[in-house]
């Protein structure tokens, strides 16, 4: 039996811009197996980044349903809606999302006060977190004094600071250069491995291939198609061929 | 870690929590926040100011004092004139438009953190809490420092007119004289002064922080200013 973490439904999401309507997905439906890494992807504007905020409760879809863990999140309160985002899931954005105004460690540390963890559970566990991603170092420094690659490490241990069951991650190597991608792809991967936490991904970077279960092809707002994991492997080849 | 259980509803955070994180925010931000303090400061040291000029020009002329060399010339043998009056208001005005635009830029350029911290669990109250807790105390204490700064500039402008006569008769506290108009006094300027200034921030602020909590934390992060 499979244990599905994320399952949408004829999503929908239209964008209203003056008299025009931009239906941005129109009509999604996918099932996530808990556990899974998943790679959206998609050319530019075909709506990776609308499913990632929908599957994220970071939006709501103009119709459709969607469902983590069996539940539909169309009929939860606000309060529980925050209880999700604090709980459930881990975001990891391109742009890395941090707070300036906090060091690493109060960035790691912030879900777990919405959590209302003791300061002493979780300083701990951030040190924990930082010293996991190699920022054991770094704990102390404001996001305004770490290199890009740095700043995703961070925003990683933030997004597993409530130890989540699911990480969505949108275009997290996109404004990094191949080698530190490669090393935030390792380690959201062995996140994966070690943890079995479900991964969603939306990228445009073809290094994401070979660590996924399946990619998901997304184009105009629909699902193109869905490859698995043998079928993606000769195509891995060719990429390396190439691209590296 | 797998939960399987029903989504529980999210905690309120305590008071204190609140409190650290917004005094946090503004000790990092300082130089940002003394901007946007400078912004309460000025409009209410203009205020102020001119109120208080105003308020000493009548108190010279109740005492009898009154040189010939008065700001206003058309200033009526008693009360207050509606040049005054006008003046007062524009100041008013300025002082409002003023503090709002600036509380309304700083929470605009922090739309994206708004959006951030809603995705690590923040509810809209908490959001909103938290920039009521720092306007708040920008608020008063920019405005405290402006309307001293107001008070010294009145009274600059008072020595300017009536000479040390202005310390003799000095409107330091509320007066209603019986052939006269009311008089608030300076103190009472300087604590409306604060309060005022602190009034304005609270809601300059809070009211567009309410709205970005309310928007879907991916609106709100899309927001680049
Ligand atoms: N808030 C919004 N308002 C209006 N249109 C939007 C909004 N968000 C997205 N869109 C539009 O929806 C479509 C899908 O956008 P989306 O950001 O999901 O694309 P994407 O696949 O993530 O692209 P990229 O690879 O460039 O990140 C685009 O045409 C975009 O212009
Ligand atoms: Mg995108």
């Amino acid at each position: 039996m499979a244990d599905i973490v994320v399952k949408t439904e004829d999503v929908v999401k239209e964008y209203r811009m003056g008299s025009n309507i931009l239906r941005a997905l129109d009509g999604i439906n996918i099932e996530i197996e808990r556990g899974e890494y998943i790679s959206l992807m998609g050319p530019s504007g075909s709506g990776k980044s609308t499913l990632f905020n929908m599957i994220g409760a970071l939006d709501r879809p103009t119709e459709g349903q969607v469902y983590i863990d069996g539940q539909n999140m169309s009929q939860l309160s606000q309060k529980q809606i925050a209880a999700f985002r604090c709980h459930r899931v881990g975001y990891i954005f391109q742009s890395y999302n941090l707070l300036h105004v906090r060091s690493a460690h109060g960035n790691v540390t912030l879900p777990m006060i919405f959590a209302g963890i003791s300061e002493k559970d979780r300083n701990e566990r951030a040190e924990k977190l930082l010293d996991m991603v190699g920022l054991g170092d770094r704990m102390y420094h404001l996001p305004d004094e770490l290199s890009g690659g740095q700043r995703q490490r961070v925003a990683i241990a933030r997004a597993l600071a409530n130890d989540p069951s699911i990480i969505l991650a949108d275009e997290p190597t996109a404004n990094l250069d191949t080698i530190t991608g490669r090393e935030i792809i390792d380690l959201i991967k062995r996140l994966n491995l070690e943890q079995g936490v479900t991964v969603i991904s939306a990228t445009h970077d073809l290094k994401m291939l070979d660590v996924s279960d399946r990619i998901v092809d997304i184009r105009d707002g629909l699902v193109e198609r869905i490859r698995n994991r043998d079928e993606i492997e000769i195509e891995v080849g060719e990429v390396g061929g190439e691209g590296h | 870690m797998q939960q399987r259980t029903p989504i529980e509803e999210q905690i309120d955070l305590p008071f204190v929590e609140s409190l650290r994180i917004s005094f946090q925010s503004l000790k990092i931000r300082f130089g940002r926040s003394i901007i946007t303090t400078a912004g309460i400061t000025l409009g209410i040291a203009f205020l102020v100011s001119v109120w208080m000029n105003n308020e000493i020009g009548i108190a010279l002329q109740e005492s009898g004092r009154q040189t010939t060399i008065n700001t206003f010339e058309e200033t009526a043998e008693q009360g207050i004139s509606t040049k005054d009056i006008w003046l007062i208001i524009m100041s008013l005005i300025v002082c409002v438009v003023g503090i709002a635009n600036s509380m309304l830029m700083a929470v605009t350029e922090r739309f994206r953190e708004i959006g951030t911290m809603k995705c690590l669990g923040a509810l809209d109250g908490f959001v909103v809490r938290l920039f009521l807790l720092e306007s708040g105390f920008q608020g008063f204490s920019g405005a405290l420092i402006g309307a001293l700064i107001g008070t010294l500039g009145a009274v600059l402008l008072g020595l300017k007119d009536y000479g040390l006569d202005l310390f003799f008769y000095f409107p330091l506290l509320p007066a209603s004289p019986e052939d006269g108009p009311m008089q608030l006094g300076v103190i009472v300027i300087i604590l409306l002064g604060c309060i005022l200034g602190m009034i304005l921030a609270v809601i300059g602020s809070s009211f567009p922080a309410w709205r970005a909590a309310k928007l879907p934390p991916a609106e709100a992060m899309r927001t680049e200013v």
